[in-house]
């Protein structure tokens, strides 16, 4: 397999899974499903090859692949890997599996779009951590609204339509003013004819104060309203609790860190004294996010509602991580992206076992599901302690890096933002005891019966990674150590 | 007497305008049922004519003593605008038959509509521009009433004719404020003209004649009532061979003739296509049918195209260029997927009617899907490079505040074209409404969308192609 282009069959790999479903026959539900899961493995299984071959310890670009595109404008087909895009790749292959397989109890109607829209989408993510062109960038950076829009509008909740429309144009106002931005970069690169969108070249001179502090604040609004940074979070609520099963887990754990992946890859790199600059500001907004979010989750009534606004907090946490602008804290800001994909997409699933039996989201429907479901709690349990990062498991390395991090860059930061972490044990367990514990208070009782098989399946991976993270992160840790240090050493010079 | 040169370079021209005689007298002697002939004929004579448009190239910047060109700004808009009739007349043969219309005369109509915005492209003199432009228009007046029998329709014409004769007026006006201060109206000439309140004036006017036919607010009033009233395949050609027409007159007046006085007209129409897209997108929203949203979506486009004209610069001029290749495949893919839908026999023009469509040709539905994601100008489709290509070009101008509305007007016209996407995708068919539609409209859905996914995909080849015709304004 040596010289292959690995990057490019990863990106397409999913499409062309697409493109497959889109032609079996619609009345054949199974096989369109396992068309879409044979694909989305088969897209993990080029990425474990990638996961195994990469070269630990240089800050280098991997695996590049570049081709041109659009001769005219200087724009080029230009993927390649590193140590930041890497764990997010991995993240993004490993819940598209789960979210397909997580469809096949919770969307019966039109599996076929449904299955296309989600392969459609793994092909537009993965091709937004692997773009170094801008130009390539933004083109799957926005491709990525059309297949989840219509995930939300068309097999989501009550309120679907008026979510959908909120999620896309919430998302495209903020990426709108990123593409004049970009363009603005590519005029400023060089004299006419020797312009370039090319991010390696692109972050060799960053462009001079006062432009480079606009540049920032148009691609650090597109990023902060994706992750979201508070106060830009009033599209998730809705668009998470509105959403099907599949479409929250992919949208909690993958699409959300396309924002936060935006902060490393080009806020710190393109604009390295406009993030020095402004890493106050967006500390605070994280930290006050992170409070917030807790607060707010903890009011919550809907369980899908509290995992949702529970991203907010832990999302604050991992842009506290990339704002310290320290080793530790980008570290654990990385690793905590994974994390969060991870334990947040495992409680949309625990919230979408319970809402296939009982289609009740209302915490006030529960009670005693323990007493019913006993396998099914301890699952629960386990991914509920990785999201409130207990030692042991995936949430407590990179929270840990994160507030160590933090503390480096200035005690305060970690000193306030550790009550985050208190707060999200309240809430979580507040959650879990009103649900699982107690007499039993559900709807059906009857239907309320112990995971199946697919579904013990569908935990399985997430709960291996828990603890593989947890008691080993080096793997995830090393893998990014060397492109984290170059990135810290290129903001710092910019002093 | 022309020379044998001159006529060689107008081959296309010719072409057209003889199908054009043709189609009208043949149709006389044509039975009803056998009228499909004509149908033929036109499209081979357009796809003739855009044959010779492309084997002739851009090497004769000067025919008819100057009069004429065959140059890149020629080569690349009359490649458009045949690209749109060839279109339009796919789309409207299976309508114009089963409504029991004039075939032969519809069929000339459009072939002479065609022409006029061929005239256009290629006139380096006002007074070629004029006749191009009312060799255009007069014949979409009579298309626009040409179902008689439809009050609607009549009342479309008659209200396209009368201020579409006003709007014709003011560039004649211009035209002689102009030649009264330079003495001629050669554009060349104009060029050198020293510049005079009087000769403002004049341009100000010819700009206003254009930006009727374009569509370009304050001077879209017409567009919408007219657009709902003509029927269907009318709507479409009109919003696209009007749009190539009118531009190419705009890119020839403007960047092309005066380019060294830019700052005195960039603002003008900077503020003109602000005011554009802003009024375009905004009255879209609130439509509930889909003709008159296309109406009004081609109002904003309109908007998004004069960027390219505003930034003064032949790159933006190229982005026009690509513009409107795209936003003829799109728009014209978007009304052949209206056409389809009916109701009884008549237009099903509600955006209502296309609940479910999806359940029932999943296929069209994926077409109208790709037609929709770009004319928001979402990637990757022909919608998102074009604008691209023009905010570019204004950046590179300086023009900041012109691309930043336009990205978020763009984010205004993503709600509404995805709404009809959803639409399709959503809910259960109503049982009245059927689809018709034969091989020539199929045809020109795959054509329009294999060409929205290539030129979005891979559109080096078509901006190679369209940046010819930046040497013809240098």
């Amino acid at each position: 397999m040596r010289g292959w282009p690995l990057l490019s069959i990863l990106v397409f790999l999913p499409v062309a899974g697409a493109a497959v479903a889109a032609i079996v026959d619609r009345r054949r539900e199974q096989a369109i499903r396992w068309t879409g899961l044979a694909a989305s493995l088969l897209t993990l299984g080029v990425v474990l090859v990638i996961f195994e071959r990469f070269a630990v310890g240089t800050p280098a670009v991997q695996f590049e692949e570049r081709a041109v595109w659009i001769p005219a404008a200087g724009i080029a087909y230009h993927l390649g890997i590193d140590g930041i895009s890497l764990p997010l790749v991995l993240l993004t292959t490993v819940i598209m599996p789960l979210a397909l397989l997580s469809s096949w109890s919770s969307v019966g109607d039109r599996v076929k779009e449904f299955t296309v829209s989600m392969l459609v989408l793994e092909t537009a993510l993965l091709g937004t951590f692997l773009s170094l062109d801008l130009v390539l960038f933004y083109v799957f950076w926005d491709a990525v609204l059309i297949p989840m829009y219509f995930i939300i509008g068309l097999w989501g909740g009550p309120r679907r339509v008026y979510a959908a429309f909120k999620f896309i144009l919430y998302t495209a106002s903020g990426s709108a003013l990123m593409l004049v931005a970009i363009i603005v970069l590519y005029l400023q690169s060089g004299p006419a004819g020797a312009r370039t969108f090319d991010w390696l070249a692109l972050r060799e001179a960053p462009v001079a104060m006062p432009l480079q502090a606009w540049l920032f604040a148009a691609f650090a609004l597109a990023f902060a309203i994706k992750v979201p940074l508070w106060p830009l979070h009033t599209w998730l609520p809705d668009a998470h609790t509105e959403a099907p099963t599949p479409g929250s887990v992919v949208l909690a754990a993958v699409l959300l860190k396309m924002g936060t992946y935006g902060f490393l890859r080009f806020l710190l790199p393109l604009f390295p004294e406009a993030s020095r600059r402004f890493a106050p500001l967006l500390v605070t907004l994280a930290i006050i996010g992170i409070l917030y979010g807790a607060a707010v989750s903890w009011a919550q009534r809907d369980m899908k509602r509290l995992v949702a606004m529970s991203s907010v907090s832990h999302l604050g946490f991992v842009t506290l991580g990339a704002f310290a602008l320290t080793v530790e804290g980008l570290q654990g800001s990385l690793l905590q992206m994974v994390n969060h994909g991870i334990s947040t997409g495992g409680l949309f699933l625990v919230v979408g076992v319970l809402y296939d039996r009982t289609h009740s989201r209302l915490l006030d429907d529960y009670g005693g599901v323990a007493a019913l479901m006993p396998r099914f709690a301890a699952v629960a349990t386990i991914v509920m302690l990785s999201s409130m990062a207990l030692p042991g498991t995936n949430g407590f390395v990179g929270e840990f890096l994160i507030l160590l991090g933090a503390f480096r860059a200035a005690p305060v930061y970690a000193v306030v933002a550790a009550g985050g972490v208190i707060l999200s044990a309240v809430y979580l367990l507040w959650m879990y005891q009103r649900v699982m514990h107690g007499p039993v208070a559900v709807k059906e009782r009857a239907r309320v019966v112990e995971l199946s098989r697919r579904e013990l399946v569908l935990f399985v991976p997430l709960i291996a990674l828990i603890f593989w993270i947890g008691l080993f992160p080096g793997a995830l840790l090393s893998r990014s150590e060397a492109s984290i240090r170059a990135l810290v050493e290129r903001v710092e010079a910019a002093r | 007497m022309p020379s044998s040169a001159d006529l060689r370079a107008l081959t296309p021209e010719l072409i057209v305008a003889g199908a054009a005689l043709a189609v009208l007298v043949w149709a006389t002697f044509l039975p009803p049922q056998r009228q499909q002939i004509l149908r033929w004929m036109s499209a081979a004579a357009l796809v003739a004519a855009a044959w010779e448009v492309l084997v002739l190239g851009a090497g004769v910047p000067s025919v008819f003593s100057g009069m004429y060109a065959r140059d890149g700004v020629t080569l690349v808009l009359q490649s458009a605008a045949l690209l749109g009739a060839l279109l339009a007349l796919a789309l409207a043969g299976d309508y114009v038959e089963r409504a029991r219309l004039e075939a032969g005369e519809f069929y000339a109509l459009l072939l002479v509509a065609a022409l006029g915005a061929m005239v256009m492209a290629g006139s380096r003199d006002l007074i070629m521009v004029f006749l191009g432009l009312e060799t255009l228009s007069i014949p979409l007046y009579v298309l626009a009433a040409f179902a008689r029998t439809d009050l609607r329709s009549q009342e479309a014409g008659m209200k396209y004719f009368l201020l579409g004769a006003f709007s014709t007026v003011f560039f004649l006006y211009g035209i002689a404020l102009v030649y009264g201060v330079t003495g001629s109206t050669s554009l060349p000439r104009l060029a050198a003209a020293s510049d005079t309140l009087m000769l403002r004036v004049g341009l100000g006017l010819l700009l206003i004649g254009l930006a009727f036919k374009a569509a370009i607010v304050p001077f879209h009033a017409w567009a919408p009532d007219v657009y709902e009233g003509a029927p269907l395949p009318v709507t479409a050609y009109m919003s696209v061979i009007a749009k190539v027409g009118a531009f190419a007159a705009l890119l020839r007046l403007f960047p092309g003739t005066l380019h060294t006085q830019s700052v005195q007209w960039t603002g003008i129409l900077a503020a003109l296509s602000t005011l554009t897209m802003i009024l375009g997108n905004l009255a879209a929203l609130r439509q509930t049918s889909l003709k008159r949203l296309l109406a009004y979506s081609s109002i904003a486009h309109a908007g998004f195209l004069l960027i390219g004209v505003a930034s003064g610069t032949t790159q933006g001029a190229s982005g026009v260029a690509f513009y409107l290749l795209a936003y003829t495949l799109m728009t014209l893919g978007a009304f052949a997927l209206a056409l389809m839908v009916t109701r009884r026999g008549e237009e099903a023009d509600q955006i209502a009617d296309l609940t479910g469509l999806a359940s029932r040709s999943p296929a069209l539905a994926g077409a109208m899907t790709v037609f929709m994601v770009s004319l928001a100008g979402l990637p990757p489709t022909a919608g998102f490079v074009g604008k691209f290509y023009v905010f570019a070009a204004a950046l590179d101008a300086g023009q900041t505040a012109l691309a930043i509305v336009g990205v978020l007007a763009s984010v205004v016209s993503a709600y509404y074209y995805l709404r009809v996407a959803y639409t399709m995708f959503s809910g259960e068919p109503g049982g009245d409404v059927t689809f018709a539609g034969d091989r020539w409209v199929a045809g020109a859905l795959i054509v329009a969308v294999v060409g929205v996914l290539a030129l979005g995909v891979f559109p080096a080849p078509v901006t190679a192609f369209v940046q010819q015709l930046e040497q013809a304004l240098r």
